[in-house]
């Protein structure tokens, strides 16, 4: 317990002792905002994400096989 | 609109692009800085003289802009391989995910841990302990890197893995064949070395400026005298993992080699371009109508590729439409192969879908290593399979003229890193730099080029690999998620906006702190 409030006080008193490091901290949570928040979530969805290891496969069979045999698939 | 004219692949590609361009712009700096920190830090423990220490936090300060303002910039990468990447992001398996997360976990615990002692220690922890700290938080970031650079050799060369055909994914078959490839091992040592040239060249840049400004003088110089030396030590080692690269990429990735050359027809003895300025696409179908003009150095490129100077070097046509006295197959006997392939993955598909259990046991029965029908069918076509996707044979060529040009850029920049490094570390030595105004300036305006010259790197090995997602198994159209262009369109300029705020938040801070300079405590 000693040994986890000295990890916690050194973080605070870093904190507060910083000075450039106080811009560059902001920026940081406004990146990782924009990033998790607003990026992630609106735009950046995981397609596979929730999908069964069956159905993943199934999707990317979907896309990577032809439909029937001798049908010629192509890059475009 | 714009999105109208360019499909969901080309914004996909744009947008990895601009996002992996943006990202190595402050990875480097973090790669090297760091080395030359820990090492500044070392003097001062070992002397006690306040002048190391002022000289570390000063350049610790500068380290530290731009790792925050850099961080987390590469998860943007992972965003886009599950939204615009995800029948890649499949197909790579774990083969891809492994090293991300020990990379994860290196990034997060071991630089994450010890960065906060680096800049949050000082006085608080021991001298010893502070500066284990720093050299663990150089040597962190560094394994971070060789764990990216793992996963992206594993796609300029796949190997160590074997396609599991009921999880339609890749499944890794010997962590060392992946982690240790050659490919692999010479990227890491290639990249890293370079970025250290970049942040010695960032260090010599910004002391030169001090010298120029006539402040800060004893710090410019020691800092130049350390810098330069680290520079031009691994400067050179630079050239000797890019001259391994040049050897490697011959034999896993010779349409990269002739690319880069812009070399059409093969042959024995092929000279190496130095210089020169090609024609437009439409003029240049062989050796003869290639260049405006161009100076070749004899029987280089032979000798650097197979160490050998009379060795064949296969051109893009013998690529393209084989070689038959060379053995070297065409792009159409390629692509009849994949098919082969692409077309079993198929019958599996509809036998899947009709439930045909005797019909799957048979398509699998072909993507069994472990029976010689097996391993005949992975070898003769599986190993062709992206080529089953390929409408021409002429798609296997990448851009020409932008990995001629970008591999002069890195190669020119690189030489010139060499003899410039070496001649600040020795006029400092002599204690003549501070003359030398217009060496001084040439050094400040060396660190952008320092830039442009590691993104050319990328540009040689990224644009190099195409039409290729993973090499020959797989091209970018099918890695591609079918998603609609406009969305990745509107996230493309979204990341742009970011991006290019990141970047002018940190060039402002930067250039702020250093004209503050360093601070008494």
């Amino acid at each position: 317990m000693n040994v986890f409030r000295k990890v916690i006080r050194f973080y605070v008193e870093g904190f507060r002792e910083m000075t450039v490091g106080r811009t560059l901290w902001a920026i940081i949570l406004v990146k990782l905002f924009i990033m998790f928040a607003v990026l992630k979530v609106f735009f950046f969805p995981d397609l596979l994400a929730g999908k069964s290891p069956e159905e993943k496969a199934d999707y990317v069979l979907e896309n990577l096989a032809p439909p029937a045999s001798g049908t010629e698939p192509s890059i475009q | 609109m714009l999105s109208d004219y360019l499909s969901t692949i080309d914004w996909s590609r744009a947008q990895f692009a601009m996002t992996a361009i943006y990202h190595w712009l402050f990875v480097p700096l973090t790669l090297g800085l760091g080395f030359l920190i820990a090492i500044m830090e070392t003097l001062y423990v070992r002397t006690k003289d306040p002048f190391w220490l002022r000289t570390t936090k000063f350049w610790m300060r500068l380290f530290g802009i731009n790792f925050a303002i850099g961080v987390a910039t590469g998860l943007i990468l992972e965003f886009e391989f599950g939204t615009n990447w995800s029948n890649y992001s499949h197909f790579v398996g774990d083969i891809f995910g492994a090293p991300l997360a020990i990379e994860g976990i290196f990034a997060f615990f071991l630089e994450s841990t010890f960065i906060a002692v680096m800049f949050f220690g000082w006085r608080k922890v021991s001298s010893g302990f502070h500066l284990t700290a720093t050299w663990l938080t150089a040597i962190g970031a560094n394994l971070s890197a060789w764990w990216i650079l793992v996963a992206n050799s594993w796609m300029q060369y796949p190997v160590g893995c074997d396609f599991n055909l009921e999880t339609v994914r890749n499944e890794m078959s010997s962590f060392s064949a992946v982690a240790l490839s050659p490919v692999a091992v010479n990227k890491f040592f290639h990249t890293v070395t370079s970025s250290f040239v970049l942040a010695a060249l960032f260090v010599v840049g910004v002391s030169a400026w001090y010298l120029l400004r006539r402040r800060e003088q004893q710090m410019a110089r020691k800092s130049i005298a350390i810098a330069s030396a680290f520079g031009f030590v691994f400067a050179l080692v630079t050239a000797f993992t890019g001259d391994r690269s040049g050897a490697i990429v011959a034999r896993v990735q010779p349409m990269k080699l002739a690319a880069l050359e812009a070399l059409y027809e093969g042959r024995e003895g092929a000279p190496l371009t130095a210089v020169g300025v090609l024609r437009p696409e439409a003029e240049r179908t062989n050796d003869d109508n290639a260049f405006y003009f161009k100076i070749d150095i004899p029987k280089m490129l032979s000798l650097m590729s197979f160490r050998d100077a009379d060795a064949f070097v296969p051109g893009i046509n013998d690529l393209v439409y084989g070689n038959e006295e060379r053995g070297i197959l065409s792009a159409a006997e390629k692509m009849e192969r994949g098919r082969v392939a692409v077309d079993e993955l198929g019958r599996y598909r509809a036998a899947r879908e009709a439930g045909d259990t005797a019909a799957i046991a048979e398509t699998a029965s072909k993507f069994d290593r472990s029976t010689p029908e097996g391993e005949a069918f992975l070898r003769d076509h599986f190993a062709y399979f992206g080529y089953g996707y390929l409408d021409r044979p002429e798609q296997i060529v990448p851009n020409v003229p932008l990995l001629f040009y970008s591999f002069r850029v890195m190669v020119g920049a690189g030489c010139f890193f060499i003899l410039l490094l070496g001649l600040v570390w020795w006029l400092n030595r002599r204690d003549r730099l501070a003359d030398k105004r217009w060496l001084l300036w040439v050094a400040v305006w060396t660190v952008p080029l320092a830039y442009l010259a590691s993104q050319a790197g990328w540009i040689v090995a990224e644009v190099g690999r195409q039409p290729w997602a993973i090499q020959d198994l797989m091209p970018v159209g099918v890695a591609a998620s079918k998603i609609p262009s406009g969305s990745v369109a509107v996230t493309f300029f979204l990341f742009l906006a970011l991006f290019t705020a990141l970047l002018i938040a940190e060039l402002s801070i930067l250039f702020r702190q250093i004209k503050i300079g360093p601070k008494n405590d």
